[in-house]
């Protein structure tokens, strides 16, 4: 009995020691049909060619984990895919590092990174992914007169009853109830940057409180609408996309108002995995990668990669709905996320 | 052949089945949720409903596919791993620990016992959430958090209480002389706790060991707030699934688990009865 | 025991001093086996606790980012705008905060004295990054007013100087509801947010307790009255419960109330309702769940004091003619108390501190307190609020602790 124990002990404390000497990459994205095309065309072609192990993780969105692990020094990501309405703030407050873009390759047609990326792609802290959209869906038996089709109609719970799922954050909602208040797009953020118009966004949100379900991550959008949890969903297009075309589910997606954005790959500040993560992103950025994310109706940040998508595909892309949408903005919400969120969470209290 | 007494009437015969009925009633509330997810896991939809094909038996409706997915997704299976080291390391520890300090505890020499058996017990009491925050807070400054070591230590804190009550009732039947005669014989304490008090209390030692091991496997406060993605356990990552995205997997993840807490069961029904005839004198 | 102090008397004194010695002896040793344990549960367990109630009233984030205005501003009586010495001396501090990113945690500070101020800080900060230093030197004050005209208003000094406090019982007020005006009296927020929830934790704790004594008294006296062979056998089906992961019986109710889910399922089968009604994520799933959780905690120690009672009076008052409802209030429920209290107590304590079961399916109205010092710790980031919330779940937990520790005894807590 003794010896069992001892030989117990000294195993477990081996492979103990084992596992957290791992030299794992660690790669944040936010999973579901998304994270699938991500790995398929990013992470395994990587894992692959490099001979590096990738643990892929799946998160929520938002800076609270980055800053959880910035400000107890606990740095556990090292690559995080995250929304540009979100990357200014992680920026400027530092929880991701400043990134070198002389370090990407040329495009596939030889273009130099520095003219081959859309512009907004190349953050001082991130390298473009995609551009995509938050838009939403409904799930076509509940509304077999006729579903809703303008924003106004997602806030109109008399002629449109049913249950909306939203994600659990104050950004695009409060847009959202702006927009569907009569708020021009354009001035949606100045409007946004007063105490009245906070106000205004919600008081707006509050008419339809009582028919929000919160969610709190992406891939939760297309199982809501699938197993009736809401009527309604909020989502990032590609999501919903994927659960049409890939298993046929009946939903209908609604391009008035959307907000449109991007999302880039960002190294964790502090990461012990610097070069290593510098390399992921080198890879994961290059021309053919990027174009596989139109799976998922996500537009490549590439001008080599758009030129590889077929035609029909870019109907689904959120770039061939700009005029119909609002442009997300980062830096409205770097400066207001933080007092915008605690009303929030008060709110979402009361 | 009536089994109930003569003064009963009517109304104390209906009493008794009702309260029958209800204590039945109540079994089925226990246990029905339990069981109802072990056909579920095997759907060949990624629902976590009967489909009318499982209603009507058709075998096509059933398929392993999703125990397939545990072995072969990356996730699962170091979380399995995860789960055991931790768990068997943080029970090593604790019973270790949690049995030496028993034997003292048993004592009736012992001094400030009824304090110090509360504050070893407490971990049982304080909420996970408060142990978690603190621990996130005094762990960081050790550098244990998003380490093995660290989620080791923090589970065999909240298994010592379990050796501790373990252990304890065990030795409570424990005949001290026997530890005093050791000694006068000549043998040295530590030879006489091995050779004499470790073989008669061991039925509560493993008894003990197994609590704090279960407790470690199936705690996910902890985890959520100590772990990095190198140390995500079972459970940790059952929370994600059910946060993030349904599908069955977790149902056939919960299906083998209660296979394993059956398997618990029984073997610490057999401690029990094993610890009984060894007490038997009593 | 009580033998051997008549025995003392009769030694003679050396040898009485030889069993004192001994005993002091025996007292040492014992408490040298516990010694390990104690060392190990103080690093492990007892220090972390500590550490959250220092937490929640030391934060000395904002003095250590911006010291030097911090003590420019002492001098500032609170009243107007401060003197263009602080002004100048803030902008400096803020350029160099921009650039080494660090604007945002000021901000954060700042914004929970000042709600609505983070941004302001922070675009002054985007403003400031690019400015020479020389110009900041001679400028700085105008910059600042012009980069933001709030710096003028004596209100965000205010709240500066206020978060400048690295010891604080600011957090235990906010906890409470409470907050500090400016001439240093207390008085309630303007909204009222934990101490509802505290309230809102008791009642359903409080709920969960009954529900478990309604459910698991019967079964308890059922099986306690039963032959031991069928007693055995029933209790598998209360320790299986017990022994499957909390995740798996969490799981489990999901499946059950989900929209399209087990339960919806059935009654619109049975033709019971024709729309599926919302069962999952709400105060009731919360509810059902945890009592189904709780439950052989309550049977447990109920079972184990019923056992122990004798059927024999209950049948005795019967046969002299008591109605069995009086008879048993009067003689059956006083003799099982000590179980009753034991459970009640324990399912109570377990229920008030509870997080994932309410994390996962009380949507957003089935949240406990617990949930709320989860929020703090993991996406508001506001650490020291956790741990002053944190803090007084703790006194809640010890003070039941204590009432069960003195009713019942913590050395009692049977297992299986």
């Amino acid at each position: 009995m003794k010896k069992t124990n001892l030989s117990l002990l000294a195993g477990a404390l081996v492979l103990a020691a084992q596992g957290a000497s791992a030299q794992d990459l660690t790669v944040t994205s936010f999973g579901g049909a998304y994270g699938a095309a991500q790995k398929e065309h990013m992470i395994d072609p990587y894992v692959e060619s490099s001979g590096t192990n990738i643990l892929f993780e799946d998160y929520g969105g938002g800076v609270a984990e980055m800053k959880a692990q910035s400000e107890s020094g606990n740095i556990q990501w090292d690559v995080v895919d995250i929304e540009v309405i979100d990357l200014e703030r992680a920026c400027s407050e530092g929880y991701v590092a400043v990134i070198d873009h002389s370090i990407l390759p040329p495009g596939d047609d030889g273009t130099p990174a520095s003219e081959d990326f859309i512009p907004e792609a190349l953050h001082e802290c991130g390298v473009g992914n995609i551009v995509w959209s938050i838009i939403f869906a409904h799930a076509d038996d509940a509304y077999p007169d006729g579903g809703p089709t303008t924003i106004a109609d997602f806030f109109d719970t008399e002629a449109f009853p049913g249950k909306r799922g939203l994600r659990k954050r104050p950004q695009v909602n409060l847009e959202w109830a702006l927009l569907a208040d009569g708020v021009a797009p354009e001035e949606v953020y100045e409007t946004l940057a007063t105490e009245e118009g906070q106000q205004r966004a919600f008081d707006k949100l509050a008419t339809i409180k009582d028919d929000i379900v919160w969610y709190d991550s992406w891939s939760q959008a297309p199982v809501l609408l699938n197993d009736g949890g809401a009527q309604m969903v909020q989502s990032a297009n590609g999501r919903i996309f994927a659960a049409i075309k890939d298993e046929g589910a009946p939903f209908t997606m609604i391009w008035d108002s959307h907000v449109y954005d991007l999302d880039v790959w960002a190294v964790m500040e502090g990461t012990e995995k610097m070069d290593m993560a510098l390399d992921f992103i080198k890879s994961a950025t290059m021309t053919v990668p990027l174009s596989g994310m139109q799976d998922v109706a996500y537009g490549p940040t590439r001008k080599s990669a758009q030129a590889l998508l077929p035609e029909d595909v870019k109907q689904d892309l959120p770039t061939a709905h700009l005029d119909e949408g609002l442009k997300a903005d980062g830096i409205f919400w770097a400066d207001y996320g933080e007092s915008l969120g605690e009303k929030f969470n008060e709110w979402l209290l009361q | 052949m009536n089994k109930f007494p003569e003064y009963f009437t009517i109304w104390h015969i209906a009493g008794h089945y009702a309260l029958r009925l209800m204590a039945y009633l109540v079994l089925a509330f226990l246990i029905l949720p339990i069981l109802v997810i072990i056909p579920l896991s095997f759907n060949a939809e990624p629902f976590f409903t009967f489909t009318p094909g499982m209603l009507s038996l058709d075998p096509d409706a059933y398929s392993l596919r999703w125990y397939n997915e545990i072995v072969t997704d990356q996730k699962w299976t170091l979380a399995i791993r995860n789960s055991f080291i931790i768990g068997i390391a943080a029970a090593l520890l604790a019973t270790v620990l949690g049995t030496i300090a028993a034997v003292g505890l048993s004592s009736p020499w012992m001094p400030f016992k009824r304090l110090i058996t509360a504050l070893l017990l407490s971990p049982m009491i304080v909420p996970l959430i408060i142990i978690a925050a603190g621990m996130f807070f005094f762990y960081t400054t050790f550098g244990l958090v998003g380490t093995f070591p660290g989620l080791i230590i923090a589970h065999a804190a909240l298994g010592v209480p379990f050796v501790i009550i373990t252990v304890t009732a065990t030795l409570t039947g424990f005949d001290r002389s026997l530890f005093s005669a050791g000694l006068s014989l000549g043998a040295s304490p530590v030879k006489v706790f091995w050779d004499v008090v470790i073989p008669l209390i061991r039925p509560g030692v493993i008894s003990g060991g197994l609590f704090a091991f279960v407790t470690s496997f199936d705690e996910v406060v902890l985890v959520l707030f100590l772990a990095g993605p190198e140390q995500r356990t079972i459970p940790r990552q059952m929370f994600s699934g059910l946060r993030e995205q349904i599908n069955p997997t977790i149902l056939a993840v919960a299906t083998l688990l209660v296979a394993l807490s059956i398997a618990l069961l029984v073997t610490l029904e057999f401690l029990r009865r094993r610890s009984e005839r060894l007490r038997g004198a009593e | 025991m009580a033998g051997s102090a008549r025995d003392q008397r009769r030694l003679a004194p050396e040898d009485a001093r030889n069993a004192a010695r001994e005993i002091r002896a025996q007292r040492v040793r014992a408490f040298l086996f516990v010694t390990p344990l104690l060392v190990f549960i103080g690093f492990a367990f007892v220090a972390p606790i500590a550490s959250m109630l220092f937490r929640s009233a030391y934060n000395p984030t904002v003095a250590e980012l911006v010291p030097a205005s911090l003590e420019a501003l002492a001098e500032w009586d609170g009243e107007g705008q401060p003197s263009e010495a602080v002004l100048t001396q803030f902008a400096v501090d803020m350029k160099r905060l921009a650039n080494d990113r660090t604007s945002g945690q000021l901000a954060e500070e700042i914004n929970r004295n000042l709600p609505g101020t983070s941004s302001v800080v922070k675009s002054t900060a985007r403003n400031l990054r690019r400015v020479e230093d020389a110009e900041l030197a001679s400028n700085g004050a105008a910059l600042l007013l012009e980069a933001n005209d709030a710096w003028g208003e004596p209100g965000i000094w205010r709240a500066l100087r206020k978060a400048g406090k690295t010891y604080t019982t600011g957090y235990y007020l906010t906890a409470l509801d409470l907050e500090m005006t400016r001439d240093g009296s207390i008085q309630q927020r303007d909204t009222q947010i934990y101490l509802k929830l505290y309230g809102k934790t008791l009642w359903m704790a409080l709920i969960i307790t009954l529900l478990t004594l309604v459910l698991g008294y019967p079964l308890a006296f059922h099986m306690a009255h039963s032959s031991t062979s069928r007693a055995n056998f029933l209790m598998v089906f209360v320790l299986l419960p017990f022994w499957t992961s909390l995740l798996v019986r969490t799981t489990s109710w999901i499946a059950l109330l989900q929209t399209n889910g087990v339960v919806n399922s059935a009654l619109i089968a049975l033709g019971l309702t024709r729309q599926p009604h919302e069962m999952l994520y709400t105060q009731f799933s919360t509810v059902i769940a945890m009592t189904h959780i709780l439950l052989p905690f309550m049977v447990l120690p109920l079972y184990s004091v019923m056992r122990g009672i004798d059927p024999s009076f209950m049948r005795a008052a019967l046969s002299m003619g008591s109605r069995p409802i009086p008879a048993f209030l009067r003689i059956y429920l006083p003799m099982s108390l000590p179980g009753l209290s034991a459970g009640a107590l324990l399912v109570f304590i377990i229920s008030v501190g509870y997080y994932i079961t309410p994390a996962l399916v009380g949507g957003t109205d089935g949240q406990m307190i617990s949930n709320i010092i989860a929020f703090h710790m993991q996406q508001s980031n506001n650490w020291e609020l956790a741990a002053a919330l944190g803090s007084l779940l703790l006194f809640l937990i010890v003070a039941l602790y204590w009432l069960y520790d003195r009713f019942i005894g913590a050395g009692n807590i049977k297992l299986g």
